[in-house]
C-alpha cells in the first residue's frame, strides 16, 4: 500500500438553514499521496470549498454540520481533534491558499509581520529570526524590493503582489500539505501564469501536497496529476489527469470538457456551437432519489431516475458515479 | 460604396481626475483609454480584450455615451452622438443595449423580471399592462427562460438564468448593438456556453452587432469575428478572430496566448517569460507602453510611442517590430 497523507473518507456535511438541511458534501471520498498535486473541480456550489475548509475544522458551524466520515491526515482523525490540536496543524502541517487575498490578509498589519506570524507561532521564532525569514521568502515569491516592502499594507500593493504575499505566508512553516481555493481566478492570465509557476516550483522543492481547488480546467490540466470532478455534493469522476481527458467516463466529466471554449477553435475550424450542459444543478436541500445528474444527462434512462449509482470502477485509477458502467448500451453514441 | 459603418470610434481619450476635490485641482488623471479608434460593421462581433485596468469598461461605455469622453468622437449609424441633446440621446439608446458583467448586482431585487425586462423600452414609451407582459413573455422565452418566471424576483435565479434575464432586458427594444461587458466572466462553464449559444443565437436572429468584452482570450475568439487587444489605454493589436491565437503580431498578445493554460495534460504550456504587473495608467511609462514587460524592447521603443499600423489584411498592430520590417504603413 502506498502511504497516503491525507485520506477523507464518506465525508457529509450539511447546512442546517431555515428552508430546510442543504446536503453540501455528501459521502465525498478520496487520497492524496505526499508530493502529489490533485485537482478538485465541479460547477460552483458542488462543495468543492466546503470540503476544503472541512480539512481545517473551518466550517462555519452553526449552520454547517460534519456529519459523518473521517479525516485522516498521517493517520490521525483531523475531525476527533479539538480546537489546540487543529490550531497547532492549521500553518504548519497544512496550510491554504484563498481566492480573494484581501479577505485573508489582515488589512491593518504589515505584511512582513503577517507572513512572520506563523514562524513565531509553529516554530518559536524570535520576532527578528522571523522578519528575516519573512523577507527572504518575500523574495522567494518575487515582490520586488522585497526587504523595503516589509512595513507595507495589503492595500498598497496590487493583486497579484497580495496573492504572492498569501502565498509566501502558506509556505514560511513548509507544510506537507498545501490546500488552494482557486488561487488564481481573480487574477488576469498573466499574472496567473506567474502564480502557477511559482506553485510549481515550490512545491518540488518542499516536496509539498497539493490539492487544487478550481474550475478552471486549464488550470487543473497543467497543475494536477489526478482530478476529483464533484457534482452536486459527490464525487462523480475521479482518476489520472491524462484519462480524464483522453477518456472521461461521466456524463458530467464529458459535458464539462465539451462546452469549453478553447484557443485555436476558430483557426482549426471546430463548429462554432458550444456543447451545453442543459439545465441547472438540483437544488442540495430536496432529496433526489436516483443520478444527481439525471435531471441533465443526455443519456438518462428508467434505473438513473429510481436508484443512486455507485462510485464504478472504470479502470486503473478511474471511477465513475453513473449506470452506463453496467448498462454501457444505454450510452447514446452521438451525445 | 463601402457602406456606412454601424459604430464609429475615432480617437476617443478618457481621462479621470484622481484626489483634488471639488474645487481643487486634481493631482493626477487616469489615462483610462488613450486615444482609440475602430469601426464596427452591422452584424459584427467585435472582440475586446485585456488585462484588468486596461480601459475595456470605460471603452464600452463611452460608445453607449455613459460617461462622456475627455475628448474623440463616437458615430453610430452616421449620427455624431456627443454632439445629441439628451431627448435624441434617449431615442438612440434604444438602439444601443449593454450587459453587465456582475448577473447579482446588476438587476433590481426588487423588481419582478416582468418590470425588469420590460423597463428600457417602458423608459421611452407607454405600454399598456396587458402589452408589457405579452412583450415580457415573449422575450424570456426567446433566452429560455418560462413565462412563469415573470413573477419572480432576481433571488429566486440562477447566476447563468440571471444573465439570461439581463440579455432579455437589453433585447427588449431590439437594439441594433449590444455592449457586452464581461457577460459570462461569473458563469460556470456549462453554464456559460449556454449564454454563448443564446448570444450567438440571437446575433443572428435579430441582427445584432455586438461589443463583446472579456479578459477570457478562448471565449473572445470562439464568439468574435474580430479582436482587438488592449493595453494601458491603447489598443494594441486588432485582428481577425480566425487568425487571432495563429499568428500574434505584438508582443503583449503572444505574452497574453501563451499565458492561457490548456486545457490538455499532454501539452504543457511553456514556461512564461513576461515578468512584472501591468504598469499603472496614473504614470504610464513613455515610448511603447508595454516596453518595461517587453522581451524585444529596443532604444526606440522607450522613447516613442508606435501607432496602430496596418501588418496585414484586416490586421493592426502597435510595436516598432512590425514598424521597423517596414510592413505596409497606411
Ligand atoms: N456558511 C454557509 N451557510 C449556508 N450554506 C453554505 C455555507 N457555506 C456553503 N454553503 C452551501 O454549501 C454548498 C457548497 O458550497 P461551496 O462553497 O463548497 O461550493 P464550491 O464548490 O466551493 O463553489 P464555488 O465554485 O462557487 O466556490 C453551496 O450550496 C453553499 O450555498
Ligand atoms: N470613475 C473612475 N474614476 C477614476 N478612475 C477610473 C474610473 N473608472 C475607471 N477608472 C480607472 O481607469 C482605468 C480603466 O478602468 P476600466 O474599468 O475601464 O478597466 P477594465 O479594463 O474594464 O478592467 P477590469 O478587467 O478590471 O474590469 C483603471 O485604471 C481604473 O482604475
Ligand atoms: S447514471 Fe444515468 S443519468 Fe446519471 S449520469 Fe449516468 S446515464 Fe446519466
Ligand atoms: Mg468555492
Ligand atoms: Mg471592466
Amino acid at each position: 500500500m502506498d502511504p497516503k497523507l491525507l485520506t477523507i473518507e464518506a465525508l457529509s456535511v450539511h447546512f442546517h438553514l431555515p428552508e430546510g438541511v442543504a446536503r453540501a458534501v455528501d459521502g465525498i471520498g478520496f487520497d492524496l499521496q505526499p508530493g502529489e498535486t490533485l485537482g478538485l473541480v465541479g460547477e460552483s456550489g458542488c462543495g468543492k470549498s466546503v470540503t476544503a475548509l472541512s480539512i481545517l475544522g473551518l466550517v462555519q458551524s452553526p449552520p454547517g454540520r460534519i456529519e459523518a466520515g473521517r479525516i485522516l491526515f498521517e493517520s490521525r482523525n483531523l475531525l476527533r481533534l479539538d480546537a489546540e490540536g487543529l490550531r497547532r496543524i492549521r500553518g504548519r502541517d497544512i496550510s491554504m491558499i484563498f481566492q480573494e487575498p484581501m479577505t485573508s490578509l489582515n488589512p491593518v498589519l504589515p505584511i512582513g509581520r503577517q507572513v512572520a506570524e506563523p514562524l513565531m507561532v509553529h516554530k518559536a521564532l524570535s520576532r527578528s529570526e522571523a522578519m528575516a525569514e519573512a523577507a527572504a521568502w518575500l523574495d522567494h515569491v518575487k515582490i520586488p524590493a522585497a526587504r523595503k516592502r516589509l512595513d507595507d499594507y495589503p492595500h498598497q500593493l496590487s493583486g497579484g503582489m497580495r496573492q504572492r504575499v498569501m502565498i509566501a505566508m502558506a509556505m514560511v512553516c513548509r507544510p506537507k500539505l498545501l490546500i488552494a481555493d482557486e488561487p488564481t481566478t481573480a487574477l488576469d492570465v498573466t499574472i496567473q501564469a506567474q502564480i502557477l509557476s511559482l506553485m510549481l516550483m515550490l512545491k518540488s522543492e518542499l516536496n509539498m501536497s497539493v490539492l487544487l481547488i478550481t474550475h478552471d480546467l486549464g488550470v487543473v490540466a497543467q497543475m494536477a496529476s489526478r482530478v476529483v470532478v464533484m457534482y452536486a455534493g459527490q464525487v462523480v469522476e475521479e482518476g489520472r489527469m491524462t484519462d480524464m481527458f483522453d477518456q472521461p467516463f461521466h456524463p458530467y466529466t464529458r459535458g464539462l470538457l465539451k462546452s469549453m471554449p478553447r484557443l485555436g477553435d476558430r483557426r482549426a475550424g471546430r463548429p462554432p456551437r458550444l456543447n451545453e450542459i442543459p439545465g441547472t444543478v438540483p437544488s442540495l436541500i430536496e432529496a433526489v432519489s436516483g443520478c444527481r445528474f439525471a435531471g441533465r444527462c443526455p443519456h438518462v434512462f428508467d434505473v438513473c431516475r429510481k436508484q443512486q449509482p455507485d462510485l464504478f470502477k472504470i479502470g486503473a485509477g478511474q471511477r465513475a458515479r453513473c449506470w452506463l458502467k453496467r448498462y454501457p448500451d444505454r450510452r447514446k453514441p452521438d451525445a | 460604396m463601402p457602406e456606412v459603418p454601424l459604430l464609429k470610434v475615432n480617437n476617443l481619450i478618457k481621462e479621470f481626475p484622481l484626489g483634488g476635490g471639488l474645487f481643487a485641482e486634481p493631482r493626477a488623471r487616469v489615462r483610462a483609454v488613450d486615444d482609440v479608434s475602430f469601426a464596427l460593421s452591422r452584424g459584427e462581433t467585435f472582440g475586446l480584450v485585456g488585462e484588468s485596468g486596461c480601459g475595456k469598461t470605460t471603452l464600452g461605455r463611452l460608445i453607449l455615451r455613459l460617461v462622456e469622453p475627455t475628448s474623440g468622437d463616437v458615430e453610430f449609424d452616421g449620427q455624431h452622438i456627443l454632439a445629441l441633446g439628451a431627448k435624441e440621446m434617449r431615442l438612440l439608446r434604444r438602439r444601443m443595449q449593454i450587459i453587465f458583467q456582475d448577473p447579482y448586482a446588476s438587476l433590481d431585487p426588487r423588481m419582478k423580471v416582468n418590470a425588469i425586462v420590460t423597463e428600457p423600452l417602458c423608459a421611452i414609451q407607454n405600454l399598456a399592462k396587458s402589452e408589457r407582459k405579452k412583450v415580457a413573455a415573449e422575450l424570456i422565452e426567446k433566452v429560455g427562460l418560462r413565462a412563469a418566471d415573470l413573477d419572480k424576483y432576481p433571488h429566486e435565479f440562477s447566476g447563468g438564468q440571471r444573465q439570461r434575464i439581463s440579455i432579455a432586458r437589453a433585447l427588449c427594444v431590439r437594439p441594433d448593438l449590444i455592449v457586452a461587458d464581461e457577460p459570462v466572466s461569473a458563469l460556470d462553464v456549462s453554464i456559460q456556453a449556454q449564454v454563448i449559444n443564446l448570444m450567438a443565437d440571437l446575433k443572428k436572429e435579430f441582427q445584432l452587432s455586438y461589443v463583446f468584452i472579456s479578459h477570457d482570450l478562448s471565449v473572445v475568439e470562439h464568439i468574435s469575428d474580430r479582436i482587438a487587444v488592449m493595453y494601458l489605454g491603447t489598443i494594441v493589436e486588432l485582428a481577425p478572430a480566425v487568425s487571432f491565437s495563429d499568428s500574434p503580431r505584438h508582443p503583449y498578445t503572444a505574452a497574453l496566448l501563451r499565458a492561457v493554460p490548456m486545457p490538455d495534460p499532454h501539452r504543457k504550456t511553456e514556461p512564461f517569460p513576461m515578468e512584472g504587473d501591468a504598469p499603472s495608467p496614473i504614470d504610464p511609462p513613455p515610448g511603447c507602453a508595454f516596453h518595461p514587460r517587453c522581451p524585444h524592447a529596443f532604444e526606440r521603443c522607450r522613447v516613442e510611442k508606435p501607432s496602430l499600423v496596418k501588418t496585414a489584411r484586416q490586421h493592426f498592430v502597435a510595436c516598432w517590430l512590425n514598424n521597423s520590417r517596414g510592413l505596409g504603413i497606411e
